[in-house]
């Protein structure tokens, strides 16, 4: 089964984000940067997939040069090779210009599965993966908690796979479809393997194919202003040590709250 | 003219397709008609309720091929109603099915999808829609670009479905055939995991502890705040998704949603999925070492600091 992941790399969740001159985007070169959470879900169940029924886990990136960080990693916890489409202006991409960027690089190799993770951690669109596969053509479902290959259907091109898609408010929902399909992978669905030292010395001999992006790639998000939330509600922050911040807590919870 | 996909299930109306449609008359501003579809099989009951908003028509999709909702056929019946509406402007619910099919509709039209709204302005004449991005911890004024239509989905509980203005609407028929060969899902009946064994939708109290607590065995930490408290324990999604705690005690958009007399939320950052579920409670109190969490947002109380000096202090002030 030839497998490609799709992966992000995103500002940590810890940093900050602090705007640039116009207020229109964050100051990209003063962020941290980490794999997207959900994509690392992704990457996991490509791994064990893998792992069962024999293949190939490539993964697939858009972005700077800086993205080689998180393939890298990709490519330490077992991932075989990688597809990198660089751009330097490709850092701030939105859904679907990061899947027009990748699209033709992906068709030429012609993966049975394509996993990548239900949302970004940085912009959130949800919407990558589902336009990705109308691009490619193929089937997709989202929200993902557990992928099953039929077995007697092979592992390759036109197996049948049953997937359990998650709801809301606690409901699951088995599909069934054929491949080649996209999958949007739901944190969770696995346990996360670390790198291990070997895995990251192998890491540096595997092969990352830079792509340059195909050209008239036009945003259809154009971001007019970037602003701190508003707040909803009037917080009364309670400071002072821990035992004075306890104190005056329960104090105000039972007077002013009665809520104890 | 402006055009909201409301949704159904079983002939029954998903609550937030009243929000959409709030959304759609604030968008319209009076200036433009707006127009309400429902798609389905069997979707009269559901399109005679929509009927009773102020709105210039309901479009009833009825075909027997969107009986059970499936992504291939969805698009493929909203395809053909944004061509014979042809709208400026798409509105819906972002809901788990709109998460499902929409992204997928504007890549087969080509048009420009904003999700997650959750405020619209006005900027230079033209529409903005005001959406989260790095985890909520900013706010981006959106103007979609290129040929209309332009999609967007409106985060549930931004728009007031109690603010659609009420009329009675004509219901049409669509009269859209679905080919249910091109189908390539083959879904399954929903169903619940083996029963819930804890409603925490009945808890007075619930202490809820997120990524702050760092290691399994600080869970401890936060059993022992919830007792103190009288509290229902329970989490955000990221602590069960490692297995510190049981789904069943999941806050959020994919567990429960809760709205109780104290909900304290200890090292939780505040992600949308969780607040969706919880923002409705009587009085919220944010434990957190960042003072910027978006959980500060919509907290009564707030104290910044080391949640692991901070519960400790709470459990003996409670014990007095």
């Amino acid at each position: 089964m030839k497998i490609a992941i799709c992966i992000k790399q995103v500002p940590t969740r810890e940093w900050q984000p602090r705007l640039n001159d116009t207020k229109t985007w964050i100051r990209e070169h003063e962020a941290s940067y980490e794999m997207n959470e959900p994509d690392a879900y992704a990457l996991e169940e490509g791994l064990r997939l893998r792992e069962k029924h024999g293949g190939e886990v490539v993964v697939c990136s858009v972005g700077p040069a800086r993205v080689q960080q998180v393939i890298r990693e990709a490519l330490a916890r077992g991932a075989d090779r990688a597809i990198h489409v660089e751009d330097e202006a490709l850092g701030a991409a939105d859904a679907f210009t990061a899947a027009a960027a990748l699209v033709s690089a992906m068709q030429e190799e012609a993966f049975d599965l394509i996993l990548t993770g239900l949302q970004s951690d940085d912009q959130g669109h949800a919407q990558f993966g589902p336009v990705l596969a109308e691009k490619l053509g193929v089937p997709h479902s989202t929200i993902i908690m557990e992928v099953q290959i039929d077995p007697s259907t092979g592992s390759g091109p036109g197996a049948s796979m049953k997937v359990k898609r998650e709801l809301e408010g606690g409901w699951f929902q088995y599909v069934t479809m054929p491949t080649p399909a996209l999958l949007t992978i739901q944190s969770g669905i696995n346990q996360l393997r670390y790198a291990t030292l070997k895995g990251i010395m192998a890491a540096k001999k595997k092969e990352i194919r830079k792509v340059a992006p195909p050209a008239g790639l036009a945003s259809r998000l154009k971001v007019v202003a970037l602003y701190a939330p508003q707040k909803s509600k009037q917080t009364v922050m309670i400071g002072g040590s821990a035992a004075e911040a306890a104190q005056e807590l329960v104090r105000r919870l039972r007077e002013e709250a009665r809520a104890l | 003219m402006i055009l909201v996909i409301a949704e159904q299930k079983d002939g029954r109306l998903n609550r937030a397709s009243w929000e959409a449609v709030a959304a759609a008359q604030q968008l319209a501003g009076g200036q433009v008609p707006v127009k309400v579809a429902v798609m389905g099989s069997g979707v009269a009951v559901a399109a005679g309720e929509l009927a009773q908003a102020a709105v210039a028509e309901v479009v009833a999709v009825d075909a027997e091929a969107l009986g059970t909702y499936t992504p291939d056929g969805f698009v493929q019946a909203a395809a053909a109603l944004i061509a014979q509406q042809a709208p400026q402007y798409v509105l819906l619910a972002h809901t788990y099915q709109t998460r499902d099919f929409v992204p997928t509709l504007a890549a087969r039209l080509d048009r420009a999808l904003i999700t997650d709204v959750i405020a619209i302005r006005q900027a230079d004449g033209q529409a903005a829609f005001a959406r989260p991005m790095f985890q909520g911890k900013l706010v981006a004024d959106v103007v979609p670009q290129g040929p209309a239509p332009h999609l967007v989905t409106v985060q549930i509980g931004a728009f007031r479905a109690d603010a659609v203005q009420k009329g009675q609407a004509p219901v049409a028929a669509a009269g859209i055939t679905v080919d249910a060969a091109a189908i390539r899902q083959r879904p399954e009946a929903p169903f619940q995991e083996a029963k819930q064994a804890v409603d925490l939708s009945q808890a007075e109290r619930i202490v809820a502890v997120g990524r702050g607590i760092k290691a399994q065995e600080n869970v401890a930490v936060a059993e022992q705040l919830a007792q103190a408290f009288g509290a229902e324990l329970a989490a955000s999604r990221p602590i069960c998704d490692n297995g510190w705690l049981p789904m069943e005690r999941q806050i959020g958009s994919s567990g429960q949603t809760v709205a109780p007399k104290l909900y304290v939320a200890v090292g939780i950052s505040g992600a949308i999925q969780h607040l969706v579920g919880m923002k409705g409670s009587r009085t919220i109190v944010a434990i957190n070492k960042d003072a910027e969490a978006p959980i500060f947002e919509i907290a009564d109380y707030g104290l910044v600091g080391d949640l692991f000096e901070l519960a400790p202090a709470l459990i003996a002030e409670l014990k007095k």
